[in-house]
């Protein structure tokens, strides 16, 4: 059974594209059949952060009108042979998605795919309504900070009563995904910790993300930082997929990196 | 009307049945005789909320008046009432008004037991609104009126607003920042209770809220609310339930 799984926050710029590049490259490394899908009309991002921007001939808006078929649309990852993805359109504004044309193209993409992921917009307007609509599971990406947190929340009562899931009466299964995690801040008293965060949504943990260089260098170079298994970035999101995948994997990164004897006994 | 026949007249099959109701009712309290003022100040309610007393039913209470009363100031005062769509359905006080209700065709009623609550026009009446003293008539036995509670198992999230509307909510779950909860009864969360909470929405001074954490943005018993910054002084994030005593909303722990 194809499973459909948002990646939403609510607020812009917490790292939903990263998410989602990261996550649907390692369910496809493991041999899930999955396809991306970039509900962000107007402001690509996903073909760049999956390196395959200069491969895009056809998009989503494309496909929804019967401009182009499934083949010829999706692209293929260089990386993984089960890797797909569906970029979205450039050049249009986001009234072109219609919800009749969103569930025709996720029940096609439902007959070949195991995953589907949905990077969502920002906000909670049409594109983000679109993007969760359909969803099985949805993962919630926040930063740990209240504003963030608050539109997580925001979009958490959305998925629970604005989904199609909801409206019959069924539960989206929700992940509470953390990034841009910074030990130190917490420490420090500038950011939320884990159980602050937890404590206000309430939603089961899946992950948390460090905040990590390797993500920039990682998406400057068109490869998912999922790939940079040296990184702590991604070693915290193949974790996640795990979880995802049911299994337990104890939480790391959640502690500021102790420092060493020397800098300990000399000061630092 | 129907003509019944004498054999209509056997027929023993009821043609009325007696029946216990309470209803509640606006009572107007007098406290001084002064049929101008009162006249003024009484159009100056009816302003806030014309539909509040379309052929509103009062009750005039004649225990606090501290002036006489004779027939004919009663029949002035019951012209203004009803020139504002009161319809004045009795009198409250001593025995010694009793002569004056008969002749004014008015019911007396024995002085009430001060359970009366001050009731100020509603904001935008959505329909007559909630009053006052408790009128018991004859009872025989019917099924109790209640009025179902609405139960929320899920968290109540940032943007949602739930309504129980004629009775109580409880909420099993978080009550998140951003959230609005109301009720025309009493309000039950059973979690922090972190958005906005407002109860006896439609006057009900008797309303209560109870919560396991207090950390709201905003709480509200009949429209008498403290903010967050007044809630952080005392008992934050603490189990109270919160109570209107006269006009100030009282917070007490569990
Ligand atoms: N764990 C991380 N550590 C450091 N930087 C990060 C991390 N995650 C994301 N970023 C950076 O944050 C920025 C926003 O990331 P991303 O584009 O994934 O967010 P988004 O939620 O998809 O944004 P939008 O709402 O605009 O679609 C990028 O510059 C990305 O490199
Ligand atoms: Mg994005």
């Amino acid at each position: 059974m194809a499973k459909i799984l948002v990646i939403t926050s609510g607020k812009g710029g917490v790292g939903k594209t990263t998410t989602s590049a990261a996550i649907g490259t390692g369910l496809a490394l493991r041999g899930y059949k999955t396809v991306i899908v970039d509900f962000d009309v107007g402001l690509r991002n996903l073909d760049l952060i999956m390196g395959c921007e200069r491969r895009v001939v056809y998009d989503f808006v494309n496909l929804i009108n019967g401009d182009s078929n499934l083949n010829q649309t999706l692209i293929k990852d260089k990386r993984s042979d089960n890797l797909y993805i569906l970029p979205a359109s450039q050049t249009r504004d986001k009234d072109a998605l219609t919800q009749e044309g969103v569930q025709g193209v996720l029940d096609q993409l439902k007959e070949t795919f195991d995953f589907i992921v949905c990077d969502s917009p920002a906000g909670i307007e049409k594109g983000a309504h679109l993007a969760m609509y359909f969803a099985d599971e949805a993962i919630v990406v926040t930063n740990p900070e209240v504003s963030s947190v608050r539109d997580s929340d925001r979009m958490l009562g959305l998925l629970s009563s604005k989904s199609r899931r909801s409206e019959q009466g069924e539960k989206i299964k929700e992940h509470l995904l953390l990034t841009r995690y910074s030990p130190e801040r917490v420490e420090n008293g500038e950011m939320l910790s884990v159980s602050d965060v937890e404590d206000i949504l309430s939603i089961p943990l899946l992950g948390v993300i460090p905040e990590s260089q390797a993500v920039l260098k990682a998406s400057n170079q068109g490869i998912p930082v999922i790939m940079d298994d040296k990184s702590d970035a991604g070693q915290a999101y193949s974790d996640a997929v795990e979880r995802l995948l049911g299994k337990e994997v104890p939480h790391r990164f959640l502690e500021a990196q102790k420092k060493g004897l020397l800098k300990r006994l000399f000061g630092g | 009307m129907t003509s019944e026949t004498n054999l209509d007249l056997l027929d023993t099959d009821p043609v009325f049945q007696l029946k216990g109701g309470m209803l509640t009712m606006t009572v107007l309290e007098l406290v001084h005789l002064a049929p101008q003022r009162f006249a003024i100040q009484l159009a100056e309610k009816v302003e806030q909320a014309p539909n509040f007393f379309q052929d509103t039913p009062v009750l005039i209470s004649l225990e606090k008046l501290d002036d006489n009363l004779d027939i004919s100031g009663l029949i002035a005062l019951l012209r203004i009432c009803r020139d504002h769509g009161l319809q004045p359905v009795a009198l409250r006080g001593a025995e010694q008004f009793r002569p004056l209700a008969q002749q004014a065709s008015l019911v007396l009623l024995p002085p009430g037991r001060n359970r009366d609550k001050i009731i100020e026009a509603p904001e935008p009446a959505p329909q007559p609104v909630a009053q006052q003293a408790e009128v018991a008539s004859v009872s025989a036995p019917q099924p109790a009126d209640t009025t179902p509670t609405r139960v929320i198992t899920e968290p109540v999230r940032s943007g949602q607003q739930v309504y129980a509307r004629g009775g109580d909510l409880v909420v099993l779950a978080p009550v998140s920042a951003g959230s609005e909860l109301l009720a025309d009864g009493h309000i039950h969360v059973y979690g922090p209770l972190r958005g906005r909470a407002l109860a006896g929405v439609r006057g009900d001074t008797r309303a209560r809220i109870f919560c396991q954490s207090l950390e709201a943005e905003l709480v509200s018993v009949a429209g008498q609310y403290k903010v967050a910054e007044d809630l952080r002084r005392q008992q934050w994030k603490e189990a109270v339930q919160i109570s209107l005593e006269g006009d100030i909303l009282k917070i007490a722990a569990l």
